[in-house]
């Protein structure tokens, strides 16, 4: 029993690898979207893979929105643009 | 006509202006996309310098450009891929057998099958913006290769559509799509590494904190009832 559900898990994870990117943007079809979580509903390591993939997506996007153009260089760019009388 | 202009309008600026070389409104617009400019660059470069070189190079072409610009694509669009041949040529320069960005992947042996199954999604927010969070963040896109980086690059950090990512680089959504996936797979791995480590800390620090606690409160216990006997 064990060993069946094993080897299921197995060959779908490989298989579905490919489509957990699309999933954790919402953009899966449907069709994939229900293989994808009827196979989590039984495999944990699929499951934790989504999440920590989703998670990896969420922090970059989180830490970008904070990076601003460093002050001296946004001068420097608005001087050898030479519009730096609208440097705000 | 009218469907370019709804194009440019819905962004905020006026190509007619921008055309004419009106300089207020191309200062909104270096004000609007030079900050994303400059981390599409830092990333792919790694070095301020010629990140630097690649933000300024990129609103002088633009500047020039302008006139040409049919505003079929979005003008955002048109500046990332001003900024990102402007990135990929200094990479060329310095990485002569720097691979192409036009040559498929689809070579090489598809998705790396995830080897880091620990679940640290748990781990408390300010784990994740702590600078040396941020460094490993870093150091997870610099080992990208550079046609999984910038697609990466484009699509989460700059926040382009699918769509848009393959105008800016000329692959079919498909291409653009597969190297994503690859991107995001690669980069989950490179985090799970560190903060499944982090997991593994805590919970450790947990753990002797709790056995700490458990034994000073059985030393209480025990000074209480040492305590009661005496009466």
């Amino acid at each position: 029993m064990n060993e069946t559900k094993k080897r299921h898990e197995h060959k779908n994870c490989r298989e579905l690898l490919g489509s957990l990117s699309e999933y954790v943007d919402g953009e899966l079809s449907n069709e994939l979207c229900n293989i994808l979580e009827h196979h989590m509903e039984d495999c944990e390591d699929c499951r934790i893979v989504v999440d920590t993939l989703r998670k990896t997506v969420n922090i970059y996007q989180m830490t970008a929105e904070t990076e601003e153009l460093p002050g001296d260089m946004r001068q420097r760019l608005f001087k050898s643009l030479k519009i730096e009388e609208y440097l705000e | 006509m009218n469907d370019q202009d709804n194009k440019v309008e819905a962004e905020g600026f006026s190509l007619d202006a921008l055309q004419e070389g009106n300089p207020e409104e191309f200062s909104r617009l270096v004000n609007a996309y030079s900050s994303k400019i400059y981390r599409l660059a830092i990333k792919m470069l790694n070095q301020q310098q010629d990140a630097e070189d690649v933000l300024q190079e990129t609103f002088l072409k633009a500047y020039r450009g302008l006139k040409s610009f049919d505003g079929r694509s979005k003008v955002s669009t048109w500046l990332f891929r001003i900024a990102t041949n402007e990135a990929l040529m200094v990479l060329r320069r310095k990485h002569p057998d720097f691979l192409s960005i036009d040559e498929p992947v689809e070579t090489e042996d598809g998705e790396q099958e995830p080897v880091q199954i620990i679940d640290w999604c748990c781990l408390p927010e300010n784990e994740f913006l702590s600078e040396e969070s941020k460094a490993r963040l870093d150091a997870a896109v610099q080992k990208l290769p550079e046609s999984l980086r910038v697609v990466f690059l484009l699509r989460d950090i700059n926040d382009l559509s699918t769509h848009e990512t393959s105008e800016v680089l000329g692959l079919s959504d498909t291409a653009v799509k597969t190297r994503l996936s690859r991107a995001r797979l690669r980069l989950r791995e490179e985090l799970s590494a560190y903060f499944g480590e982090r997991v593994n800390l805590i919970r450790e620090a947990q753990r002797n904190q709790s056995i700490e606690i458990s034994s000073k409160r059985g030393e209480k216990v025990f000074l209480h009832s040492a305590g009661e006997d005496k009466k």
